[in-house]
């Protein structure tokens, strides 16, 4: 696994914005006392740099027909997003202290319809890039420039539907769509070279005719430039594989799939994931 | 049947710009007339129903109204989370135009033949579940599918399936429609959905000629159910009689006793549910073989029927 030492996380440490993102997912753990951790954590940047300086939305205006369409597909990795949706507006910055409680509107996984600014309804693995076809053929018939980006787990690209509705969208030549894969090679098992190898995972999209290529899921400038260069090709979808680095930002979580997820964080741990990230 | 559900989405289609349709590698020359007329709207895909129907959300989400069409069993078994969390959860208007709901498939064996699809389709909450007795009858449905916000299963007859519809009777979403109503109390209320209301409209003849009076109902829309129209037909009855394609777990009879049960109580009717058993069938033959094997012609109702009685009549 070269490409993991070259690519996952290499691009040296966090800067600011990354770790205040990264207190508003801690900020969420603590409301609800539970949480997927290390997968929300691998995917700040990427939603990061789609934020800040990619898709076009207004967060007064959810809705707004012409805005560019985001699927976390990897709805466990919610906490990442929903401190996005505070950071940009989508939602008060106080609603992640109500994450997971029984009236909240932030469940353990998006849903669209409760949340503004959540696409569609995910938690069950392998639905987002199906739904993101659908929703880049709506765009090409309704003649809008809208967007559309999907962004999936590695564990999740295990499921067959992911590959089903790959092959759709090679075949309808939806430049307008791109597939990130969020590449931080732990499931909830184990490394996903044990539970399920992937590799080679660029020459899978390559061969499901997406233009692939690969990059540090947590490298900000080099995601910035990537995302300003799209689509990388004008007859296909494209796919970026983002090496990544579960439980990024926080030392003594990073690589470990124990980290996956958390059914109980009680305040000491939140005191250790919060000095963490000084 | 098939072919006038199909021919109506074209239709409805020059008349709105919401409807698409999406086939699951269907036959070859399928909507031709769709496809040169509306290329846009037509998407042939390939063996995929877990994307289709998540494609189909997606288009949805969008303002589209898609049109799903394959075969039953691979709409309802094979794309089941998708069909509950993409369309049921986001409560959206898909239609599930499912060809050969029930034996139709007989001939092909059980990995083709649909008998828990009503079970499992209504058992969703949002989903809508319509079987229609016949071609003429599947026009009126299909007309009023443009104005029905939520994600509806169509369940699909043979083709030629004889029709016993009539249109002055009218068609609305969830309202079931009486056939033939009963001379007085006391007598036997059939119940059914898709083509065996027409097994139940014969049956009833049947049924008169041996003086037993039988009303028919024919609920086209086993969910929402129509509990109003369910419970005037039940309520003077000695028996109820449930018909249906399908296996009984879960069914149209299982969705009439919940009713019947939750709003009668002691007061209840005795009921009889005409279904298939759990079981895999074993024959293969054609669709009307298999309602001989599970006592679904109508003489057979009728003889049920009259069995269910004396036995109530033993009892009282």
């Amino acid at each position: 696994m070269e490409a993991d030492r070259v690519l996952g996380g290499a691009a040296g440490p966090l800067d600011e914005r990354s770790k205040q993102l990264r207190r508003l997912i801690v900020r969420g753990l603590a409301g609800g006392g539970r949480g997927h951790i290390g997968s929300s954590l691998s995917l700040v940047e990427i939603l990061r740099v789609l934020y800040d300086d990619v898709l076009r939305f207004r967060p007064g205006e959810p809705g707004w027909p012409a805005r560019d369409r985001m699927i976390l597909s990897k709805g466990h990795g919610c906490l990442a997003l929903y401190a996005l949706l505070a950071d940009k507006g989508f939602i008060p910055i106080e609603t992640l202290d109500s994450f997971c409680r029984r009236d909240s509107i932030l469940g353990g996984h998006p849903e669209a319809g409760k949340i503004p600014g959540v696409e569609a309804s995910t938690g069950a693995l392998g639905h987002g890039l199906s739904i993101g076809v659908g929703m880049a053929l709506a765009a090409r018939m309704q003649l809008r420039d809208s967007r559309v980006f999907v962004v999936l787990g590695d564990g999740e690209i295990d499921e067959g539907s992911v590959w089903e509705a790959a092959m759709c969208a090679g075949k309808h030549r939806l430049s307008h769509l791109t597939a990130i894969v969020d590449y931080n090679k732990i499931q909830s098992a184990g490394p996903t070279r044990e539970i399920q190898d992937l590799e080679p995972l660029l020459d899978k999209w390559r061969a499901f005719n997406f233009a692939a290529t690969e990059i540090d899921g947590h490298d900000v400038e080099g995601l910035r430039a990537l995302f300003h260069r799209l689509p990388l090709a004008d007859d296909r979808p494209t796919a970026i594989i983002c090496h990544t680095v579960k439980g990024k930002g926080i030392g003594f979580a990073e690589h470990d799939p124990n980290w996956h997820h958390k059914a109980k964080i009680p305040p000491d741990l939140v005191a250790r994931l919060t000095a963490a990230l000084e | 049947m098939r072919n006038t559900c199909l021919n109506m989405v074209h239709e409805l289609a020059r008349r709105d710009p919401r409807p698409v349709f999406i086939g699951s590698d269907l036959s070859p020359g399928l909507l031709d007339a769709m496809k040169a007329e509306m290329p846009e709207r037509y998407y042939m895909e390939g063996i995929a129903e877990a994307n289709v129907v998540g494609m189909a959300a997606g288009l949805a989400m969008d303002g589209y109204m898609p049109y799903v069409n394959t075969i039953a069993t691979f709409l309802t078994r094979r794309c089941y989370e998708q069909v509950a969390v993409d369309l049921c959860l986001h409560d959206l208007p898909v239609r599930l135009v499912a060809n050969g709901g029930g034996l139709v498939y007989a001939p092909l064996g059980p990995t083709h033949l649909a008998i828990e699809d009503i079970a499992i389709m209504r058992a969703l909450p949002n989903m809508t579940v319509v079987a229609v007795s016949d071609a003429p009858e599947m026009i009126r449905f299909m007309e009023q599918t443009l104005d029905w916000p939520k994600p509806i299963y169509i369940r699909m007859g043979k083709g030629g399936d004889p029709v016993v519809s009539r249109a002055e009777l009218g068609f609305r979403i969830g309202k079931a429609i009486p056939m033939r109503n009963a001379r007085g109390k006391g007598g036997v209320a059939l119940m059914a959905t898709g083509v065996m209301t027409a097994n139940c409209l014969a049956a009833a003849e049947l049924l008169a000629r041996d003086g037993i009076d039988a009303s028919v109902l024919h609920v086209h829309t086993v969910k929402p159910l129509d509990a109003e129209a369910v419970l005037e037909h039940a309520r003077p009855a000695r028996l109820v009689v449930t018909v249906e394609e399908g296996i009984a777990i879960g069914g149209f009879g299982s969705a009439v006793t919940d009713l019947l049960v939750e709003q009668l109580g002691r007061a209840m009717p005795a009921m009889l549910r005409l279904a298939l058993p759990d079981a895999f069938p074993q024959k293969y033959g054609v669709q009307n073989d298999h309602f001989e094997v599970f006592g679904l012609t109508p003489p057979q109702i009728a003889a049920s029927a009259q069995q269910a009685l004396a036995r109530d009549e033993g009892f009282a």
